[in-house]
């Protein structure tokens, strides 16, 4: 049982483009701080020990997981969540993931895009196995992953040719 | 009968029935915009955490909660004690489960706890961390009672009772037999017996369970948010449960995270939380962690079965035994008992195949675990190991190919309907025309044939089928005549808007599997409109007609022939206005497209807008002997069966390391036959998530327990999911019965991809492991048990 008092500091940040300035507790997880303090509940939490991937959002253009990371680490940092996710590469990917049908409740969903976008950076046409490969770190247990595997090579087809 | 029946009659023009439109309401979900129980912040919102119970069988000797009163922002504790005074036990049997005892559970334990995780206190704080410590502060004084942990011991005749006071710790028993079971055996060619094993799996929806209830003192009006299937239930058993009028109880479902059968049940702590809300007349949200969910979640599929058959030297089934016995907690949960597993392991077990001599027993044991009920498709995948392992095994036996064993035994396509040697009588289903379907997709013979060259180069690959019944669809004879508050009905409100849209609110639930989409296709379609005509509202019992909710595979076939029947009903309406308002005969307008046409020849007459604008604005002009009804209402329920089934077969090429144990997919075909398919992009999906379900049962997943009943694996990182990479592609063919019990035609396919997943996979395994002599009798796959089924390592 710990008695200390709970700590907290000022943060100060970038989230989808905005400067933002909080004071929050330091034991807080990014992800909590996103959708308690700052109402960006696009970002969810499945677990909070970092296997399942739902809480994905980007970190200085990075892709974390918001559990693993405390709010107080990205101090300073610029943060990315589904929210603010909207250029036209993003904009390709949900359009495959509606015409594919690759997601069903949603829940994995913002995350399974921030993490399947990486995809379409790379310079050259990631393979099936590739694409499951690089997914591998998040969770869906409603769709067969497939149609999220065939959404993402299509989006990858059309940009990279 | 893998022919289409005719399909509705308005399959014309704009119909939509049949088409794989992409989702509506997905963008949302896609941006990041969805709104999940925990995503609601009201005002004044507190967080309930609850104190568990360490040990799976315990005494509470003392609870003190004044540390924890005293903690920061702590608004309110609860023991036991207290909540029985505010929320009445349930008792989770059901009267079509004769003889099925459970004594009546509490939403928080009083006394005794049974089983590790048992909820015990809940502290409600300001926000949830505050919550948290102050739960730590709780004081618990235990005295440790002894544990019954595996059901054989909990079996045994000398077995001390779970609950005290009982004679023995069988919840629930069953026996069914037909035919000459004993002059099969003997007349066998070959009789093959196993004991097989199915692990206790559990649904980790990546939502949690979650609520959020809110009490208004002023107006006594309790508004729940709830991630359900079920709102209607949920309303009629809050109410039951606080004793408050069912009016005054709103039960609203917002997006949901995953649900396969987790969220229709009635869970301690959640009715805690909105018992703590009825108390403190504020927002309170109950958000499960994941250990939470491992802990309090409900399990299933842990069965333990004695299967026997007998065949004839041409692999005809002669006979069939099998004695299951299914893992169980200390309570039936409620409101639908959770033996339905066990029950459905009995009807289903053998029923692609005509064989009529069947003997079943069934046996529940209370254990001190976590409790046990539903899971997407409800025993199905355990019927099917059980019946195409020890077919498998037995076509072997006797040298038979398996798909032609299949192929001597199957019930025949023109032979329905048909009664299972268990009961329950079938409609109509297309076994054979799924296996001649299945065996070319996947070319049967080509694949058997690389498989021999591949054996000679020592890459060990194996072929494995799967048979499957799916119930779907069920009538009122499970739940309702077992005395349960589960509607097996279901309605539509369907009403034509002043600008000529459709509204449409059903009772039927969304939580991803796209019924919302499928709702309003089947409207568009009735009706004669365009598909973004239809808006469709669901989950809020305030304004949805009641129902059932979503659960057995129910939505389409019961839902959807709802919504058929009003958009039907509807559309007369609308065409005997226009007929007045046009001086026509009301047989030779049609609507399409939105707009009132003629039949012959299709020439427009008047839009729906222009038609809504008379009626709802222009009544004067309108003769006084017609006042149109542009809102209907009709209902649907399926009485003609018990449930409306649905088959297929699932085959699993798989490939066995024999040094390491692995097993890596490497194809999974499925053909099904749910009768008419709304939307093939949606069904092809949720027919992939249920095989992806099927294959993590079949290699990964296990709920674990220690000899104390203390749960081993209560993470995602020890309790393995299938992610992407190691799935297959899953290729998915329909084959199109409809039934004949709704206009709309179609059956259920929420259970298809689940029901013979494992089993394909673990004879996949098993036809790899032939020339080993080697048979696995135990989901999940692991590496270890392969390699004690090859005794490279001792068991
Ligand atoms: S919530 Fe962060 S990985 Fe699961
Ligand atoms: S769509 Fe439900 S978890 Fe992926």
């Amino acid at each position: 049982m710990s008695t200390e008092p709970i700590e907290s500091m000022t943060l100060r940040l970038q989230v989808n483009g905005e400067a933002v300035e909080r004071p929050v507790a330091v034991r807080r997880h990014l992800a909590d701080f996103l959708r308690e303090d700052l109402g960006l509940t696009g970002t969810h939490v499945g677990c909070e020990h970092g296997v399942c991937g739902a809480c994905t959002v980007r970190l200085d253009g990075r892709v974390v997981r918001g559990c693993l990371v405390l709010a107080v680490q990205a101090d300073g940092a610029s943060v990315q969540t589904i929210e603010g996710a909207a250029d036209a590469r993003m904009a390709a990917l949900q359009a495959a993931f509606h015409r594919h049908n690759a997601a069903q409740c949603g829940f994995c969903t913002p995350a399974m895009l921030l993490t399947a976008a990486d995809l379409l950076d790379r310079p050259d046409r990631p393979s099936r196995e590739e694409i499951r490969e690089h997914l591998s770190g998040n969770l869906c247990r409603c769709t067969g992953y497939q149609a999220i595997v065939d959404a993402v090579e299509a989006t990858c087809r059309a940009l990279q040719g | 009968m893998n022919s289409p029946r005719d399909l509705p009659q308005a399959q014309t023009a704009d119909a939509c029935i049949g088409q794989p439109l992409p989702r509506r309401g997905l963008e949302r979900l896609l941006q990041g915009r969805g709104c999940y129980v925990d995503d609601l912040q009201p005002p004044r919102l507190a967080h309930a955490v609850m104190v568990r119970s360490p040990y799976a069988h315990a005494r509470i000797v003392s609870i003190d909660v004044e540390p924890a009163r005293r903690a920061p922002g702590v608004l309110a504790v609860a023991t036991g004690r207290d909540m029985a005074g505010w929320c009445k036990p349930w008792v989770g049997t059901l009267a079509t489960a004769p003889g099925m005892r459970s004594p009546p559970q509490h939403a928080l334990a009083i006394d005794r706890v049974c089983w590790q995780g048992e909820p015990v206190a809940v502290v409600v704080a300001g926000t949830r961390a505050q919550a948290e410590d102050a739960a730590e502060r709780v004081e618990v004084t235990w005295e440790p009672l002894p544990v019954v942990a595996d059901e054989l011991a909990a079996l045994a005749p000398d077995a001390r009772p779970v609950h005290p006071g009982d004679a023995d710790n069988v919840c629930y028993r069953r026996e069914v037999a037909s035919g000459d079971v004993e002059q099969g055996f003997a007349a066998a060619a070959a009789v093959v017996s196993a004991t097989l094993r199915t692990g206790r799996h559990t649904h980790v929806t990546l939502e949690p369970r979650a609520i959020l209830a809110d009490f208004n003192p002023a107006d006594r009006q309790l508004t729940v948010w709830h991630a359900s299937q079920v709102p209607h239930m949920m309303q009629w058993l809050l109410a039951d449960q606080f004793g408050l009028p069912e009016s005054q109880v709103r039960v609203i479902v917002p997006d949901v995270g995953g649900s396969f059968g987790l969220k229709i049940h009635v869970f301690g702590d959640e009715m805690a939380a909105v018992a703590m809300a009825l108390q403190l007349g504020r927002p309170v949200k109950f958000v499960a962690d994941r250990l939470e969910s491992f802990q309090s979640d409900v399990h299933a599929r842990g069965h333990r079965i004695e299967a026997r058959m007998a065949v004839s030297a041409e692999g005809e089934i002669l006979a069939f035994e099998l004695d299951d016995v299914q893992t169980f907690g200390p309570y039936g949960c409620y409101p639908r008992a959770g033996t339905g597993e066990g029950n459905q392991v009995l009807n289903l077990a053998g029923a692609p195949y005509r064989n009529r001599h069947y003997r079943g027993r069934l046996r529940v044991a209370f254990q001190h675990k976590g409790m046990v009920g539903p899971y997407r498709a409800v025993g199905h995948p355990v019927a099917c190991l059980a019946t195409e392992v020890m077919l498998e095994q037995a076509a072997r036996a006797v040298g038979v190919d398996p798909a032609q064993a299949r192929r001597r035994n199957l019930v025949a396509d023109d032979a329905y309907p048909w009664t299972l040697a268990t009961g329950p009588v079938v409609e109509g289903l297309s076994q054979q025309a799924s296996l001649d379907r299945l065996l070319q997709m996947m070319d049967y013979d080509g694949l058997r044939a690389a498989q021999a060259r591949e054996r000679a180069r020592g890459v060990h690959r194996g072929i494995g089928l799967a048979h499957f019944v799916e119930m779907t669809s069920p009538s009122g004879r499970v739940y309702g005549a077992g005395g349960a508050p589960i509607a097996s009905q279901d309605a539509c409100m369907l009403r034509l808007t002043a600008s000529g849209m459709v509204h449409c609110a059903v009772g039927i639930t969304e939580f991803g599997q796209g019924a919302a989409m499928m709702v309003a296709q089947v409207a568009a379609s009735g009706l004669g409109v365009p598909v973004e005509r239809v808006r469709v509202l669901l989950g809020d019992t305030d304004v949805t007609p009641y129902g059932g909710g979503n659960w057995g595979s129910r939505g389409t076939g019961i839902g959807g022939e709802a919504v058929w029947l009003a958009a039907r009903a509807l559309r007369e309406n609308l065409l005997a206005f226009a007929a007045r308002v046009l001086g026509r005969p009301a047989d030779a307008l049609d609507l399409r497209g939105g707009e009132v046409v003629e039949r012959e020849g299709g020439e427009r007459h008047l839009s729906l807008e222009a038609l809504a604008r008379r009626a709802y604005f222009r009544p004067d002009l309108t003769p006084a002997d017609i006042t149109p009804e542009l809102m209907v209402t009709r209902s649907f329920s399926q009485r003609a069966y018990g449930s409306v089934f649905s088959n297929g077969v699932h085959a699993s090429h798989v490939e066995v390391d024999l040094d390491t144990g692995w097993v890596r997919l490497l194809r999974h075909w499925v053909v099904e036959d749910c009768g008419t398919v709304v939307n093939p992009l949606l069904v092809d999906e949720q027919i992939r998530g249920g095989v992806v379900q099927g294959l993590g049962a079949a290699l990964y997943e296990e709920v674990l327990y220690g000899d104390e009943g203390q749960l081993l694996n209560g993470s995602l990182a020890e309790y393995l999911v299938p992610m992407a990479g190691e799935m297959p592609d899953i290729e998915v063919a329909h084959l199109h019965t409809p039934t004949r019990t709704s206009t709309l035609g179609a059956k259920g396919a929420g259970e298809a991809g689940v029901a013979g997943a494992s089993a394909a996979v673990l004879n996949a395994v098993n036809d790899a492991l032939a020339p080993f002599g080697a048979f696995l009798t135990e989901i999940p796959i692991t590496p270890q048990r392969v390699l004690q089924a090859l005794g490279k390592v001792p068991r």
